[in-house]
């Protein structure tokens, strides 16, 4: 397949929202015609020429080098393709998309994905806050798709999230789960405190330790048939050196939760059996 | 008519008259061969002919640990309806009574196919509100909460347009030779993908015709192959030297794999000392298929 290369010849000064950098958006485009793309420095207009050297036309498969920490939202509503990010990238990667494929190179800092509904992206190194959560004054994170972060990441990951799998290869802060609606969630390292505050319906599932809430009730000890479709999919998907044999025929303690909503949630940690 | 022989066994000239069905897939996994195989088997059941079991159903083969969605031993079953409609209820009872009846079992989808039925969609409400689902890799899963943990079925399972009633008949100069080429046919073709032989151990002992001489029965003896009917039915079907034979019906996921597994048939019996080899047909009046030995033999 034919590939899109942007390579930052420029760092942006404060935050570049760059959402044109997107398979739809190039699509067909020349180099020329990429690289006159509006981008907003701050609150400035600029074009993607500006911070980019831009080789070959606009291709559904596109690589971006560079030190992107600073530039958002790239991915912004991609229903197909894919954006291969050889570095570290900004807030926003992957908002609202519906399809295709993100791979980050790097860390992300916070809001992954955010109001995502199909696709999946992965992070090969920690990302930041509210990995697939929703934006402040929304009632939901992500409605669909797959997050997969090989790394740590910070607090409330999935928080609101209504449908979709988030994975974590690492640790994950404080309120995972806060206010989850339904979706799957699997951490292989340990969780924060109040892990699934709030949450209406969903899974968690913990390879580590979690605090479990007072509002949570033990259910059983058993072997969820269901996580292992889940873990052998991750595994597929280069988590096999964080997901052995045991984890997926061992036994998981369920409590259910959160007693102060419907209490259809679970979180299931890992016995060690 | 022209001959054909291959080795002593004649094959005669003439055709297996097959007709159009539909066909699902049902991959059976559970914590050991042994419950996957209990599962199959009672979901197999009664399920040889639809012309009383409005069913044709037989396991297709074992399914290795690795190439099961949930990495433990499968067993992968096919079934046939008459029609597209008929197909979605009887998985669900099937699935319904024999599988998730059946202890560490799961029922998924084995057929890709556009055209899909409801399956786990319904038999979710055995969960009586408490079921959950799950998208896994864009499958829908639903998790039914049962006695011994968890039942999972898949939400849809693929149909597809399908043949059924391929067959051959295999005459011998008597029981015993004629009962070990048809036991070797059977196994032989057992082995082709995309099949299954719906009688047991795909062997008919007693093949039937279309129609009787009594109103209520919509078919009956195959009077031109019973031996003991040989002076009695008119019929000059069978001769004098055949004592005994057996039918195998096929039925299959297209033409092609049906053709195939005759053709193995074919060989496997003849090479066991058959005496003709011959198929069932109606005239061509009533299959959508034929399969000509001669043709499927070249």
């Amino acid at each position: 397949m034919s590939t899109t290369l942007l390579h930052m010849h420029t760092e942006p000064q404060v935050p570049l929202e760059a959402e044109t950098l997107s398979p739809a958006s190039i699509a067909g485009l020349s180099e020329l015609g990429i690289e006159h793309l509006q981008v907003m420095h701050g609150n400035v207009k600029a074009k993607v020429g500006d911070f980019f050297k831009v080789t070959g036309r606009g291709t559904p498969d596109i690589h971006i080098e560079g030190d992107l920490s600073r530039v958002k939202m790239i991915g912004a509503g991609m229903a197909e393709g894919r954006v291969i990010i050889e570095g570290n990238v900004g807030m926003h990667v992957g908002i609202g998309m519906s399809g295709g494929e993100i791979l980050v190179k790097g860390d992300a800092t916070d809001w992954v994905g955010p109001e995502m509904s199909g696709g999946r992206i992965t992070v090969f190194g920690d990302a930041g806050h509210m990995v697939g959560g929703a934006f402040r004054g929304q009632s939901t994170g992500i409605t669909g798709g797959e997050i997969f972060i090989h790394g740590n990441v910070k607090n409330e990951v999935g928080n609101s999230m209504r449908r979709g799998f988030i994975a974590i290869g690492g640790d994950a802060g404080d309120f995972t789960a806060v206010s989850m609606r339904a979706g799957t969630i699997v951490v292989m390292g340990n969780t924060g405190v109040r892990t699934g505050a709030g949450m209406v319906r969903g899974t968690v599932a913990c390879f580590g330790e979690s605090q479990i809430l007072p509002s949570f009730e033990y259910s059983c000890r058993y072997q969820p048939l269901f996580l292992r479709l889940y873990l052998i999919r991750l595994q597929e998907h280069g988590f096999g050196e964080k997901i052995t044999d045991k984890h997926i025929n061992g036994k998981y303690d369920r409590y259910s939760g959160d007693a102060v909503e419907l209490n259809r949630g679970e979180i299931l940690l890992f016995s060690g059996q | 008519m022209k001959v054909m022989r291959i080795k002593k066994t004649e094959i005669t000239d003439t055709f297996a008259e097959a007709f159009g069905m539909w066909g699902a897939r049902v991959v059976i996994t559970a914590d050991t061969k042994q419950w996957a195989r209990a599962a199959a088997a009672s979901m197999t059941g009664f399920a040889t002919s639809v012309i009383r079991c409005k069913l044709e159903a037989a396991v297709e083969c074992e399914v290795p640990p690795e190439a099961t969605p949930d990495r433990r031993p499968g067993v992968s079953v096919l079934l046939f309806t008459m029609s597209s409609k008929a197909i979605a209820g009887q998985l669900i009872d099937r699935i319904g009574q024999c599988v998730m009846t059946c202890p560490t079992t799961a029922a998924y989808n084995g057929l890709e196919s556009e055209k899909t039925v409801s399956v786990g969609g319904k038999l979710r409400f055995f969960g009586d509100g408490y079921q959950i689902s799950k998208l896994i890799d864009g499958r829908r899963m639903w998790r039914i909460p049962v006695m011994e943990g968890e039942f999972i079925v898949e939400e849809s399972f693929g149909i597809q347009p399908a043949v059924g009633g391929g067959n051959l008949i295999i005459l011998g100069t008597s029981q015993r030779i004629a009962l070990r080429a048809a036991t070797a046919a059977s196994n032989a073709m057992r082995e082709v993908a995309g099949v299954f032989l719906p009688f047991p151990q795909g062997v008919v002992g007693s093949g039937s015709k279309v129609g009787s001489r009594y109103k209520s029965m919509i078919a009956s003896t195959n009077d031109r192959y019973c031996p003991t009917l040989r002076s009695i039915s008119g019929q000059e079907t069978l001769p004098e030297n055949v004592a005994a034979g057996y039918e195998i019906v096929v039925d299959g996921l297209n033409e092609e794999v049906v053709k195939q597994a005759m053709r193995r048939g074919i060989h496997a019996a003849a090479s066991r000392g058959t005496l003709i080899i011959t198929a069932g047909n109606y005239g061509g009046e009533l299959g959508k298929y034929k399969f000509h030995l001669h043709d499927i033999l070249k």
